[in-house]
């Protein structure tokens, strides 16, 4: 990234005719990043453009008889359905949940592992033990730890409550329990990557500023919100940004809990039911490409409205 | 996965040291992958030649993760799809999709001899036989002779559903039955639909913008009428939406409720060992079987359909040694020993005169399964099957919900989905 930014630094200034330092420079620039440039475009605009087209069809897989071009129709039902509306607010009361506990928790445990000095290798990599664990495996434990034949919670509940809390409460017969357990175990999951992402944030502000602060007698609020919290936005914004997008495609954790039951089906679960399990290659499509351009929208809103720049992690 | 990878990767080869490989996709039957757990790996043990082996590939649990991983695999073109253990609804979707490769024309007669009729419908598709009739299950009503004769049945002769339900309601026991949104809860739907003399499907094979559906009509409403019924006099059960055969058969278990239940003969066994120290529970003298409730007085009833078939890959580099294992497989010594063995009923008639069938099905029960067998109504055969099952589900439950009306919403709700108007 910095060999072009820098070759697109020196070929800025209005000239008509490239040095050949420079023409030299822009050539090795492409003839470097040219094949892998190739390669992305092969395994990702491909399988795109080939979504897209696809979408435009009634296309079952086991009925290559039954194709027929449908032009937009299968938009249109998409998004007037009420399944699609369902999955929908499933995956954003997911996605602004776990983003805001993730978000407070990541930045508590940043600042912390950010001033402790002596273990400090040691207890980076206890934090991220979470993060190794596939998502598939964390979501069986959650899900056997709330169930009530094998699980813990309702005993530990019973226990704190004194007595109040229903040992037979089943955590995965309603749609915001069931809610609830998922969002537990995507934060406990998740939190390590977005503490990491926040702690290289915290790690670039200069101390000095921050005890310049402390002598002119800010408070420690002050000090966070006016200091801290402005020095480190852009690593704040890209830590934000990935969870946001990372969470929109939610799948592996509702599916082992629950399997889309009680209105707990996410957008992902909808398009893989869709292209997997009914085989319609073009209804599956087109969910696919929504999901696309929600994840493009959202992505546009970080990058244009709070002007992240994600070639810099750093100081802003 | 590597043992998945390796066996499809050896299988893809063809043959090792000049005898052909054949791998066959089998659905757990009790047996496992052991080839003396007298289940389909034992058979494709015995069934091995000197100039081809039968290698077993066991697939998922549940019939809809077989489906998706066979569907994967032949979508695919996957070149190890010798053999297959399919469930008959799947079959019109497989052949519809060209997956399936055509039965020789010199084995169709050794395919369809001998065979219950259930079975055969089963195997077609569009009038041609496309997979091999391998075992055959059926449902059977199971009762507590005591109450019926409290209540005042005559189970010599057919009942029907309404004479059930008030029996049940007399004597203050229970009906079991499958009515929790899965695929038994179909079965059940069909069963009550065909007993009426109606179809789901009008034009089995039909593409889905020409599909007429029979559910919007006096069968369709009579069928729900009766799930109605017994949702409303609670003989269902306290949790009848939640009732797969296990639940079912736990309500007939139960001493204080147990009356009647609808059930595959998988039963029989378990009651043998559901009593006191894993014996068999102490009424098992008074447990009858008779024929399947019928929907409407004096029309035969259509027992429900279920079993295995064996279907052969079109892209299978073994076509005629795959046909020609399925011919051993399911000749009628093996599906004999197949059914002592573990249980599930043979599709040759000849095998319920068998001696150890006799013994392993004792009372008349294994003539009695071969009479349902034959009279037997398989699900729908459509290449849509699936979202038609899901739709038919989704709409008739809970049955405390169902009204004689939820057969024209299901109707409508499954052409929405299948004419891409509606997701699912």
């Amino acid at each position: 990234m910095s060999v072009t930014a820098s070759a697109a630094g020196t070929t800025e200034p209005v000239r008509r005719r490239l040095s050949d330092r420079a023409r030299g420079e822009r050539s090795l620039g492409w003839r470097l990043a040219g094949p892998a440039f190739a390669v992305m475009l092969f395994v990702t605009l491909y399988p795109i453009a080939y979504a897209i087209y696809l979408s435009l069809f009634n296309y079952r897989l086991t009925d290559p008889s039954g194709r027929k071009f449908v032009g937009l129709k299968n938009y249109a039902v998409a998004l007037s359905d009420s399944l699609f509306w369902q999955a929908f607010v499933t995956t954003f009361v997911i996605v602004v949940i776990t983003l805001v506990v993730e978000l407070v928790l990541g930045m508590a445990f940043a600042m912390v592992m950010n001033r402790i000095v002596l273990p400090r290798r040691t207890l980076r990599t206890i934090v991220l033990i979470p993060y190794a664990i596939i998502t598939v495996v964390s979501a069986f434990s959650w899900l056997y730890a709330a169930r009530i034949d094998t699980g813990f919670f309702n005993h530990w509940l019973h226990w704190l409550s004194l007595g109040g809390f229903p040992l037979d409460y089943n955590w995965f017969g309603g749609r915001w329990s069931s809610l609830t357990i998922i969002c537990l175990s995507e934060i406990w999951k998740t939190t390590p990557f977005m503490s990491l992402l926040l702690l290289a944030g915290l790690a670039q502000i200069d101390s000095s500023l921050e005890e310049a602060a402390q002598v002119d007698g800010a408070t420690w609020w002050q000090r966070f919100s006016k200091v801290v919290l402005p020095n480190m936005k852009a690593a704040l914004m890209v830590a934000v940004l990935f969870r946001t997008l990372d969470a929109i495609r939610i799948y592996d954790n509702p599916y082992v809990m629950t399997g889309g039951a009680n209105k707990t089906t996410t957008l992902s679960m909808l398009v893989a039911n869709e292209t997997i399990n009914r085989v319609e290659i073009g209804m599956g499509s087109a969910l696919a490409v929504i999901l696309f351009v929600i994840v493009l929208i959202v992505a546009a809103i970080f990058v244009r409205g709070f002007k992240v720049d994600l070639t810099r992690t750093g100081r802003s | 996965m590597a043992a998945i990878l390796g066996a499809t990767t050896l299988a893809a080869c063809g043959s090792s040291g000049g005898r052909a490989q054949l791998t066959w996709y089998i659905n757990p039957d009790g047996g496992g992958s052991n080839p003396k757990g007298g289940g389909q790996a034992q058979l494709a043990a015995e069934c091995s030649t000197p100039q081809y082996t039968i290698n077993v590939q066991l697939l998922p649990n549940s019939a809809s993760d077989q489906r998706t991983q066979l569907l994967r695999r032949l979508a695919a073109g996957d070149s190890s799809m010798d053999l297959m253990s399919i469930d008959p609804v799947f079959v019109a979707e497989f052949a519809e999709a060209g997956y399936l490769a055509p039965v020789p024309a010199a084995d169709t007669s050794d395919f369809t001899a001998d065979r219950v009729a259930s079975a055969m419908e089963a195997s077609k598709w569009g009038g041609k036989l496309v997979a091999v009739p391998f075992w055959a299950n059926t449902q059977l009503l199971w009762y507590r002779k005591s109450v019926a004769q409290k209540a005042g049945l005559d189970m010599t002769k057919p009942v029907t559903w309404d004479q059930l339900i008030a029996a049940a309601q007399k004597t203050r026991t229970t009906i079991g039955v499958q009515a929790m949104p899965y695929e038994g809860y179909t079965v059940w739907i069909n069963a009550l639909i065909r007993g009426a003399g109606g179809q789901i499907i009008e034009n089995p094979g039909a593409t889905y913008s020409d599909l007429k559906l029979g559910l919007d009509s006096d069968a369709g409403r009579k069928a729900a009428a009766i799930i109605q019924k017994i949702a409303a006099t609670k003989v269902g059960g306290p949790a009848m939406g939640s009732a797969d055969e296990t639940a079912a058969l736990n309500l007939f278990q139960g001493a204080s409720t147990s009356g009647f239940l609808v059930n595959w003969p998988y039963v029989y066994a378990a009651l043998h060992a559901a009593g006191p120290n894993g014996g068999p529970v102490p009424w098992l003298d008074d447990v009858g079987a008779a024929l399947y409730p019928q929907t409407t007085s004096g029309t035969d009833s259509a027992p429900p359909f279920g079993g295995i078939e064996l279907a052969v890959g079109a892209k299978s580099s073994h076509v005629s040694e795959a046909y020609e294992a399925a011919k051993c497989i399911t000749s009628a010594d093996h599906q004999a020993a197949y059914m002592v063995a573990t249980g599930n009923p043979a599709s040759r008639k000849s095998v319920f005169d068998d001696a150890s069938v006799k013994k392993a099905f004792p009372n008349g029960i294994a003539a009695l399964i071969r009479t349902s067998l034959d009279q037997a109504g398989p699900r729908p055969q459509s290449q849509y099957y699936g979202d038609i099952s899901t739709g038919l589900q989704q709409r008739f439950s809970p049955p405390t919900a169902v009204r004689p009306g939820t057969a024209a919403t299901a109707q409508k709700f499954i052409l929405d989905v299948l004419n891409g108007k509606a997701l699912l």
